[in-house]
This record gives structure tokens, C-alpha cells and sequence, in this order.
């Protein structure tokens, strides 16, 4: 087995992180903190006239999805605000798998310019992990569609142009077999967006849906086949897209702590047996992390579908950052509480952050138990629990 | 992987499918060494592969990797890798004996320093003709005839403590510490991948067996609680296995390694091989640990293989040192270049 990347990946990967030491200003992450959004469209445009865009499309053009993996394992190793990059770029994979022509010159080619964002419309107020189970109604009246129902998490809504809505069409038939997808332009009158704020400090929205008027055109897939474009945005976002090496940027930030920090009983906090067995031990976590991504990035790259393999690294990447949070977060003590901006704050409130922030990576982009099932079922062959 | 490296995994999963697995095990206990077995294995030439051609196989550590996870996964009573790993020792050295190629001799490590004359608990002690160890800055070989007794032990192995004395000095000041740092790393590597074995096995033990065991009127394995304690293990064993695998690759990389750790990006073969061995070890610790559980009763019981293997994660994963000063030797890697040292 050969670990070494290509050439054409460490090439692209120097290129990346040129590109961030250029551009990532830390006016650009603490503000990205203060207001909660982590989404930048200047630092995305940016990255678009550097070309490196195009990349961030899984299965788009040439492109490898190792490629894929670095641009945005770079971005989360340097604290960049990708999270509204990963969820756009995800829509235009799906757009470049199913979309019309249409939806390639209205959305996609915009996309690759890095001025617009899209958000993710799956999850309602009553139904998170049982998304077939969604209320919110398509109806075609004439040559239209009238949507009425109500999105949770729809983050980065109040950044988008378009939501890639999940909406029932059909009650008559299984759950499964009722549902189509819509890429609904945020600006279409009957749209509310409100805020919801969380305990760390990303922002997240509800969205809701009073009759919203759209044209056939915006359908994205068949009618009642929304289903199967769910299925192709999970193989595309699972494992690849960032979230899998939260616990580096985390251990940098405690590294800067230790080294500065005076301990009870050793000069220094990075002196310390404890301190430097976890450290070791956070290290073993994001190699694991790493090359469990880099896996499933490799088999999309030999067409394969790592669905299964995309589970694995989403577990053990989110399972263990969180078991890392907490025991910096305890041997931090008070400090580990305060925030950024507070005086003396642990690794300048790093700490308190990322334990904040940890809790929402077991539970977005498909829970653990979600991933669970799916290895249970799909790779260990056990008989459906539900 | 090669078509050269699937050969290889092949023949060698047949060999120990066929010639050990746990009723193997179990007829090599208490001694812990499967002479018959060793037997077999020395006529295929094994015991010389991991020496350069045309003496031996010449396989690179990517290649020993392969053997040594099949052998883990039948939990092989064989000493092949302390032995394959002794050679290369002997074979830089130019002290490569004709019977320890063969296999005729054995030859094995001892991992920790030496304590007034004594080597303590030596994994193959009971059964090593030849033990290279390393005291201070000078490393011994003891040619000496092995007790064939052991030391009665959690993983049934041939441990044993022996007595260095008469020992010849084969290498001394740095070239003998960068010999035995080199053997030391081979040897962490390829019990990983062991120890990477004993996990595959036994979760495929374990998903037959939830499968086949029926309570309140269904197979227990379509439970969730029990599905998803096991969906927990595939992603531990395939991330060990991944971690083996690249400490192997930089093992057989001819330039030096980068250790970077604020960027993630480890190359360096000490630093890998150290990592791979707490983390293949505590895999399989806990994937033995789940196993038993869902076998309930019966997997306390002798009868029952994952037993077996749950015994010999642990023995494996701790002969060497507790995984705890494993980490802090780890750190020391590590954190080499960090200015508080």
C-alpha cells in the first residue's frame, strides 16, 4: 500500500495552503465566531479565482476526490470557515450527478464562482433521523408546484440562494417511494427564515414554507424519486467533506497552551505524564481519522460508492473528538470554562469552544446511531433493527 | 495491495487456517509453541523470508504485515514473528546461522533491558535457542538451550524469564541502540498486525455467533443494543489496519520521515510503529472484550474460541510495556521539537 500522495495531490495541496496562508486572516475566523455563520463569500470567491473551487465538487470533471479531501481537510486544520463551502459544494456534486441542463447554467456554474451558497432541507421539526418520514407537502397545481411545511436545521439559509428541499408528493405508496427533491430559490415569495442559536456558536435556522410557488424546473431528480437523490448526496458528503479531523486544530490550540502554561508539579503543563499521554493519544486519533478519510476518498476515486466506509470515519473522527474536548476541557480546569475574549482563558477560549461545539458532530450529517445501522446492516450483514 | 502481496496473504491465511487456529492453541497449551505446526511452516522456508535473497524470501515489512495479520487471525502458537525479526538482526551482522534460516534454531527478542543478568518475561523465552538483547550500549546474542517450560501466563505464550550469561557481544555504542531501535520498530509493527488478526476474528466470531443465537424467539444480533456495540468494531480494525500498513510502508522507505504534528502528517517509522501498537492493542482489546460479552455464559466458558482470544489481545498488546508508557514514549517522538522540553 503506498501513502505517499500523488504528485498531482501534494502539488494541489501546497497550492491550498498557500492559498490559506494568504487569505485566512484571523479577522476572518473571529468573525466568524462573533456572528456565528461559517460561511465567508469573499474568502469563497476567493477561492474561486484561485481555481480551487472546481475541486471541491465531489465528482465533478477530472477532479480526484482525494483532492476533494485536502482542500477541505486543510480548511478545517486551519480553523477556515468551510462549513457553508462544504454543504454548497455538496449540492452542486449532486446537480453535476442529476441536474438538468438547466440546473447547470442557473446553479452549478454560479456555484463555481463562490458568490453564492446553498442550504440543506432535509430534517423537519418532527422528523430528524426518520427523514422519509418528512411532511412538508410538493403539490402541482397546473404547470406549478405549491410546497407548504416547515425545515429544522436549515443552516446557512440566511446566506443561500437556493434550498435543496425534500418534499412528500405522494402519500398514497411506502414513505420511501413518495418523496421529490426541489432546488427552491430562497427568493420566492412565502419563504421565512428564523434564526436558531446554539450552544456553541455556530447559527442554524428554521425555515418555513407557506405557499411557495415553483416552476417544474426547479424539480431536482423524478417526481417521487427523491429518495434516490438523498441517497447520492450521502455516498458524495460522507467522510469526505471536512468533520473528520476536528481533534487537529483542537490539539494545535492545546499544544500552544501546554508550552505556555505552568502545571502543580512540573514546570510546565506539557511536562506533565498525563498531559503528554493524551497528547500521544490525540495524535494516534487524528492519523486514524486521516487515513479512515483518505479510504473512503480513494475508493470514490475508483468509482466506488464508500457509503459504508463513510459511516466508519464519521464515528470514530466525531466519537473521539468529543472523548479528546473532554480531557483537555478537565485538565484545563477553570480556565477550560472561560471563553474567547475572557481574560486568562484556556488556549484563548479554544477550549471552551470546541467542547461547545463537539456534542452537534455525533448528531449532524447522519447520527451515530444512524451510522451505526447502516454498518450493522450493510457491512455485518445483521438483519434490519427497525 | 500487489497481486504479489494477495499471493502471499493466500498462501499464508490457507497455511494457518489449516496448520493452527484454536484447536492448535489449544493442544500447544501450557507450553504455548505448536512444535508440529513450526515444522510445517520451516518447510516453506518462512522462517527465512523476511532475510534478503538469495539466502531468504527477502519480503519487506509490507509483505511480513500480511503473514503476521494472518497469523493473528488464528491466533498462531508460533514464534515467526520474534523470529523473522532476530534474522535480519543476524543477517546485518553477518551472523545469520544456517539453522536459524531453516528454522531449526529459533530465534527470538528481548524487548526490555536486561536487569542484572536477567532477561524477564521473554515472549518466546521458553523456546528461543537464540535471544538478542540489548544491554546499555551493547547488544548480546545468548546462544543457550531454551527451559521448554513457561511461565504460566493470561495469553498462554512461551514466556519465560532467562538468564543472560556467556552471552557474546555482537554490536556495541550506537550501531548496536539503532539495530535494536530498528528491530524493536519491526517487531511493534508486526504484532500490531497481529494483534489487527485477533480483531478481524473476532468480530467474525462474534457476528456469527449473534446471528445463530436465538433469544426471546429471534437471533440476539437483531438487537440494536447488540448491533451496535459491534457496529463500533469494523472502523476500530480496518483504522488499525490502515495504521499498520502505513508504519510498515515507512519501514521499508529508504529516507527518513517527517513528524509533524500540528498539521496530521506522520511519516516517520518510529513514530508510526509506536502508534500502531497502542492503537491495534486497545482495538483489540476491545473488540475481544465486546466479543465475549455477546456470547454471554458461553464466552466465559473454555469451550468457547473467543476466550482465547480475548487472552491473547491483552498478552500481546502489554508484553512489551503498559500502552500508557508506550504513549509517553510516543510523546517524546512527538514532541521533540517542542521548545518546553
Amino acid at each position: 500500500m503506498d501513502f505517499e500522495l500523488s504528485e498531482k495531490a501534494i502539488d494541489f495541496r501546497s497550492q491550498v495552503k498557500k492559498f490559506i496562508e494568504n487569505n485566512l486572516t484571523s479577522e476572518i475566523i473571529s468573525n466568524m465566531h462573533k456572528t456565528g455563520t461559517f460561511n465567508d463569500k469573499s474568502f469563497n470567491e476567493a477561492l474561486a479565482s484561485e481555481g480551487l473551487l472546481a475541486g471541491a465538487v465531489p465528482g465533478y470533471g477530472d477532479r480526484d476526490p482525494v483532492e476533494l479531501y485536502l482542500l477541505f481537510n486543510e480548511l478545517e486544520k486551519a480553523g477556515a470557515p468551510y462549513d457553508g463551502l462544504a454543504v454548497t459544494m455538496l449540492v452542486a456534486g449532486i446537480i453535476n450527478a442529476v441536474g438538468t441542463e438547466f440546473h447547470h447554467e442557473e446553479i452549478l456554474k454560479k456555484l463555481l464562482t463562490g458568490k453564492h451558497n446553498c442550504c440543506l432541507g432535509y430534517s423537519e421539526p418532527d422528523y430528524g433521523s426518520d427523514v422519509a418520514s418528512i411532511t412538508t407537502k410538493a403539490e402541482k397545481v397546473g404547470d406549478k408546484w405549491i410546497i407548504n411545511g416547515q425545515k429544522m436545521w436549515t443552516t446557512m439559509a440566511h446566506e443561500s440562494d437556493w434550498v435543496l428541499l425534500l418534499t412528500r408528493t405522494n402519500s398514497e405508496v411506502p414513505k420511501h417511494k413518495g418523496m421529490t427533491m426541489f432546488l427552491v430559490p430562497m427568493a420566492t415569495p412565502g419563504i421565512e427564515i428564523q434564526p436558531v442559536p446554539t450552544m456553541a456558536s455556530e447559527r442554524t435556522n428554521a425555515t418555513f414554507y407557506d405557499n411557495v410557488e415553483v416552476e417544474d424546473q426547479w424539480r431536482l431528480g423524478e417526481i417521487d424519486d427523491g429518495w434516490s437523490v438523498m441517497g447520492i448526496a450521502l455516498a458524495l458528503e460522507r467522510g469526505v467533506m471536512g468533520g473528520t479531523n476536528p481533534a487537529v486544530p483542537l490539539l494545535k490550540h492545546v499544544l500552544n497552551w501546554a508550552e505556555t502554561t505552568p502545571s502543580k508539579n512540573e514546570s510546565l503543563m506539557i511536562n506533565n505524564n498525563l498531559m503528554r499521554e493524551r497528547i500521544a493519544r490525540t495524535a494516534i486519533i487524528n492519523q486514524v481519522g486521516q487515513l479512515l478519510t483518505l479510504r473512503a476518498a480513494w475508493i470514490a476515486a475508483t468509482g466506488g460508492m464508500p457509503g459504508v466506509e463513510g459511516s466508519m470515519a464519521k464515528i470514530y473522527a466525531s466519537e473521539e473528538y468529543q472523548k479528546v474536548v473532554g480531557w483537555f476541557q478537565q485538565m484545563a480546569g477553570a480556565e477550560g470554562l472561560l471563553s474567547f475574549g475572557a481574560e486568562d482563558a484556556a488556549a484563548f477560549g479554544w477550549i471552551d469552544y470546541d467542547a461547545r461545539h463537539a456534542p452537534v458532530t455525533t448528531i449532524y450529517g447522519g447520527t451515530s446511531e444512524i451510522n451505526r445501522n447502516n454498518i450493522a446492516e450493510r457491512h455485518l450483514g445483521l438483519p434490519r433493527s427497525r | 495491495m500487489s497481486a504479489d502481496q494477495e499471493a502471499i496473504r493466500d498462501v499464508f491465511s490457507s497455511f494457518f487456517v489449516e496448520q493452527t487456529g484454536s484447536e492448535s492453541a489449544r493442544n500447544s497449551m501450557p507450553l504455548g509453541f505448536d512444535v508440529k505446526a513450526w515444522k510445517r511452516l520451516s518447510e516453506t522456508g518462512a522462517p527465512g523470508m523476511g532475510v534478503s535473497p538469495p539466502t531468504g524470501g527477502g519480503a519487506s515489512l509490507s509483505d511480513l504485515v500480511i503473514v503476521a495479520e494472518e497469523a493473528g487471525a488464528q491466533i498462531a502458537p508460533l514464534p515467526i514473528i520474534d523470529h523473522v525479526v532476530a534474522s535480519r538482526v543476524l543477517e546485518k551482522l553477518d551472523l545469520l546461522e544456517e539453522e536459524v534460516l531453516t528454522g531449526t534454531l529459533i530465534a527470538g527478542l528481548v524487548l526490555r533491558p536486561v536487569e542484572n543478568g536477567v532477561a524477564k518475561s521473554v515472549p518466546t523465552g521458553a523456546i528461543a535457542n537464540r535471544l538478542i538483547a540489548l544491554n546499555e550500549d551493547k547488544l548480546l546474542l545468548l546462544a543457550d538451550e531454551p527451559p521448554n517450560e513457561s511461565l504460566p501466563n493470561h495469553g498462554d505464550l512461551p514466556i519465560a524469564h532467562r538468564v543472560i550469561r556467556n552471552a557474546d557481544i555482537i554490536a556495541e555504542g550506537v550501531e548496536a541502540t539503532e539495530l535494536f531501535d530498528r528491530a524493536l520498530n519491526e517487531w511493534k509493527t508486526l504484532i500490531s498486525a497481529f494483534l489487527v488478526g485477533i480483531t478481524r476474528s473476532s468480530i467474525e466470531i462474534t457476528v456469527e455467533y449473534v446471528k445463530d443465537r436465538h433469544q426471546f424467539g429471534k437471533p440476539i444480533g437483531s438487537f440494536q443494543s447488540v448491533q451496535h456495540g459491534l457496529a463500533d468494531l469494523p472502523g476500530l480494525c480496518d483504522g488499525a489496519r490502515l495504521l499498520v500498513n502505513k508504519a510498515a510502508w515507512a519501514g521499508d522507505k529508504e529516507i527518513d520521515g517527517v513528524i509533524n504534528l500540528t498539521d496530521n502528517e506522520i511519516s516517520d517509522f518510529a513514530t508510526l510503529a509506536s502508534m500502531s501498537l497502542v492503537f491495534a492493542g486497545e482495538t483489540s482489546i476491545h473488540a475481544t472484550d465486546r466479543g465475549l460479552h455477546y456470547h454471554g455464559g458461553y464466552g466465559f466458558s473454555e469451550e468457547y474460541d473467543i476466550q482465547l482470544f480475548y487472552r491473547r489481545a491483552r498478552a500481546w498488546s502489554q508484553i512489551l510495556n503498559s500502552p500508557s508508557e508506550e504513549c509517553l514514549n510516543l510523546a517524546d517522538l512527538l514532541l521533540k521539537d517542542s521548545g518546553a522540553e
